[in-house]
């Protein structure tokens, strides 16, 4: 059994938080004094039909408006996956809340009104999947019972939404018909809808081939701790503690330490009372080095056949995640891996009109603003370009006057 | 353990947990591990040693204890520290009391499980700690649900939900305030299920409450409750003898008991996986009001 972690993406009255209810509901996740506790709420459907929503509002602000504020996480699983998803607010107003949702996720639902076909908010949502890189996208046209479930209606917005893929260059993408209000394709293939020859949406996500080729990405290890027990049986002991990002790293393999340069060969993977030969991506384990240098947190382990960027000018994508503007005046922080260091923004390019896609010109980042930027590191960064590999291509930037977390980085490429 | 080059879901949740645990090492100069003797900071206590071993944990445990506890558990906790050979911290509710902090609740549903915030917090603002790790999933609990794996809290201890940093990636920001701390959980997502999976994968041992055995037992509002000194009780409570065993470990007075023959880990995962009752329903502190929890959390609840 693996891992699925998705987000669904929907405005405000596509009814996403209904899906996920009924994904829950349908796969017989919800137990008993949960049931109770949606069965005595007073919101009902029209119909008088429970209303599934309620289960992923989790705050009571939520619940007040009815509407998603911020990311909720749910699990539930078959036989097949675990699946986490991460239910996020579809509002332009909580775009930073979609982004971070979407930082996680192996593959997004977009959901789309059947009545409304491709809006503004789809052509939104879908540049986010693009710009964060999801690699695998679903479009479940909702509410086809209120079209009858109407073949040509459907066939028109896969017709549509397929040139808004192209747009936004995303491949890889699913279409279904649902209603997610009455249960159609989530769980359950319908009946109503015998025009439609794929699978219901949880047959779908259970069977989506999500394997990332770990051969194919480069190895790297950015170090979070040093292991020093400085006992007298354990004097010389030295062990760098982290989490394979990207790639694989076995016993005698050459590495690099970056910034500095160094290199060295592994000696020994461990694994508190394991010594495994490799350690593949996603795996937390303390390295061994056959020689002795300077290692510290912050420093990131990698192949020495494979080397990433080191720079410290960077083009990026910025999105703005804080409602006082970007300072191009300011001194930030930027964190990326384990590593974090000043920034300050160098050239603004470009921001774009997310319902429109094109580019603007006016120099001011404000809360939920995307655009391209420049900045410039006080350290130099180890990175990948975050559309070859995520793992090591994203990061944050930090105020340093409030801590506050203001923005995320999709790093690109050095600057010369 | 890998197949095809591919994680396993526990190896998977497993990893996550120990990268978390080690960027509070990293990121701190005081965290603190918050113990309860339940089955989630049992697990920490075993993620800690995967991240940290051969060296010490670079944080003490911390445990707030109301006094009103199992027996068994700080017999358990005790035994663990020992061979942990790690410190331990104690916060003392009654300490509290004493001090004239919180007063003690009246009536025949009193507990002492609301005034751990406060021993909580003063247990924190003594030894500075800036980082508390403890065992929260957020498959508990709708407003856990939303919350962030580095959990900033102000200087009263409150969580602002609306007030969330994004938190993308695996880049955690534990940048604070003096004063702030931060509540940090890296079980977030894990279910109870995949707890339990984990501690029969890794042999984990637990205290002997969570397997059934027989107990006196009292039925308050159609729940059954531990018969001890701490239940304030009168002549309407009927005390019988039932085979139980406990799926969450707190406080005497707001644990509810589960009649149970399961006394293998193999028949709790076999008991959990079909029951129809979630491990929260057998916490009478939620079941207050709809926002219980979320209230709690905002005034400094862990």
């Amino acid at each position: 059994m693996d891992i699925l972690k998705f987000i669904t993406a929907g405005s405000v009255d596509d009814g996403k938080s209904t899906l996920i209810g009924r994904l829950l509901y349908d796969s017989e996740a919800i137990l008993a004094d949960q049931l109770e506790a949606l069965h005595a709420s007073n919101r009902k459907n029209d119909d008088g039909t429970i209303d599934l929503a309620i289960l992923t509002d989790g705050l009571k602000a939520e619940r007040e408006q009815g509407i998603t504020i911020d990311v909720a996480y749910k699990y539930f699983n078959t036989d097949k996956r675990k699946f986490i998803i991460a239910d996020a607010p579809g509002h332009i107003q909580y775009t930073r809340n979609m982004v971070t949702g979407a930082s996680n996720a192996g593959l997004a639902i977009i959901l789309i009104d059947a009545r409304k076909g491709v809006i503004e908010q789809t052509i939104r949502h879908s540049f986010l999947v693009s710009l964060l890189g999801i690699p695998q996208v679903v479009v479940c046209v909702n509410k086809m019972d209120m079209l009858n479930y109407d073949e040509e209606a459907y066939n028109k917005i896969v017709g549509d939404y397929e040139a808004l893929a192209k747009k936004v260059e995303l491949s890889s993408v699913k279409f279904i018909p649902v209603s997610a209000l009455k249960g159609d394709n989530i769980v359950y293939k319908s009946f109503n809808m015998p025009w439609y020859a794929g699978e219901s949406l949880l047959t779908y996500l259970e069977n989506v081939d999500i394997k990332v080729d770990v051969k194919a990405s480069h190895a790297r290890l950015p170090v979070q701790w040093v292991i020093r027990p400085q006992t007298d049986e354990l004097h010389d002991y030295r062990g760098y503690a982290g989490r394979v990002a990207s790639g694989t790293f076995r016993v005698n393999d050459q590495v690099t330490v970056l910034p500095s340069g160094f290199t060295s060969t592994i000696s020994k993977i461990e694994q508190l009372d394991r010594e495994p030969v490799e350690a593949i991506t996603g795996m937390s384990v303390t390295i061994h080095l056959a020689d002795d240098i300077d290692i510290s947190r912050g420093d990131l382990l990698v192949s020495s056949a494979a080397q990433p960027q080191v720079a410290q000018l960077i083009e990026v994508d910025l999105c703005w995640m804080d409602t006082r503007p970007l300072d191009v005046t300011h001194t930030y922080l930027v964190q990326h891996n384990s590593k974090v260091t000043k920034c300050r923004i160098s050239e603004v390019l470009y921001k774009v009109n997310i319902n429109t896609l094109e580019k603007q010109y006016d120099e001011e980042f404000k809360l939920n603003d995307i655009g391209r930027i420049v900045i410039k590191t006080a350290d130099p960064l180890a990175f990948d370009p975050y559309q070859l590999n995520k793992a090591n291509g994203g990061a944050i930037i930090i105020d340093s006057r409030t801590n506050v977390t203001v923005g995320a980085l999709m790093l690109r490429s050095a600057v010369d | 353990m890998s197949t095809n080059n591919h994680l396993d879901y526990l190896d998977e949740l497993e990893a996550e947990a120990i990268y978390i645990l080690r960027e509070v090492a990293g990121q701190f100069e005081k965290p603190a591990l918050l113990f309860s003797g339940g089955k989630d900071s049992i697990t920490l206590v075993r993620l800690a040693e995967k991240a940290f071993r051969p060296g010490k944990f670079p944080f003490p445990l911390v445990h707030i204890d109301t006094g009103h506890n199992f027996v068994e558990t700080i017999d358990y906790r005790d035994r663990m520290i020992e061979r942990l050979g790690e410190k331990l911290i104690i916060g003392h509710v009654q300490d509290s009391i004493n001090e004239g902090k919180v007063v003690e609740q009246k009536g025949k549903n009193a507990s002492r499980n609301a005034l751990q915030t406060v021993t909580l917090l003063d247990t924190i603002a003594k030894h500075q700690f800036d980082a508390c790790i403890g065992g929260a999933r957020r498959d508990e609990e709708k407003a856990r649900a939303k919350e962030r794996i580095f959990s900033v809290r102000d200087e009263f201890g409150q969580w602002d939900p609306k007030r969330q940093r994004p938190e993308l990636w695996n880049l955690y920001n534990g940048k604070i305030h003096k004063g702030e701390n931060v509540r940090v959980f890296p079980i977030s997502n894990w279910t109870e299920l995949d707890v339990w999976n984990y501690i029969r994968r890794e042999k984990i041992e637990l205290p002997s409450i969570y397997f059934a055995h027989e107990r006196d037992c009292i039925t308050r509002n159609g729940q059954l409750m531990a018969a001890s000194p701490f239940l304030n009780m009168d002549e309407e409570d009927v005390v019988e003898r039932r085979n139980v065993r406990f799926r969450t470990v707190g406080d005497m007075t707001c644990t509810a008991a589960v009649e149970s023959y399961a006394y293998h880990i193999d028949d709790i995962i076999n008991e959990i996986s079909e029951s129809k009752i979630s491990e929260r329903g057998a916490r009478m502190d939620d079941k207050v009001s709809e926002a219980a929890m979320e209230d709690r959390k905002k005034g400094g609840y862990f």
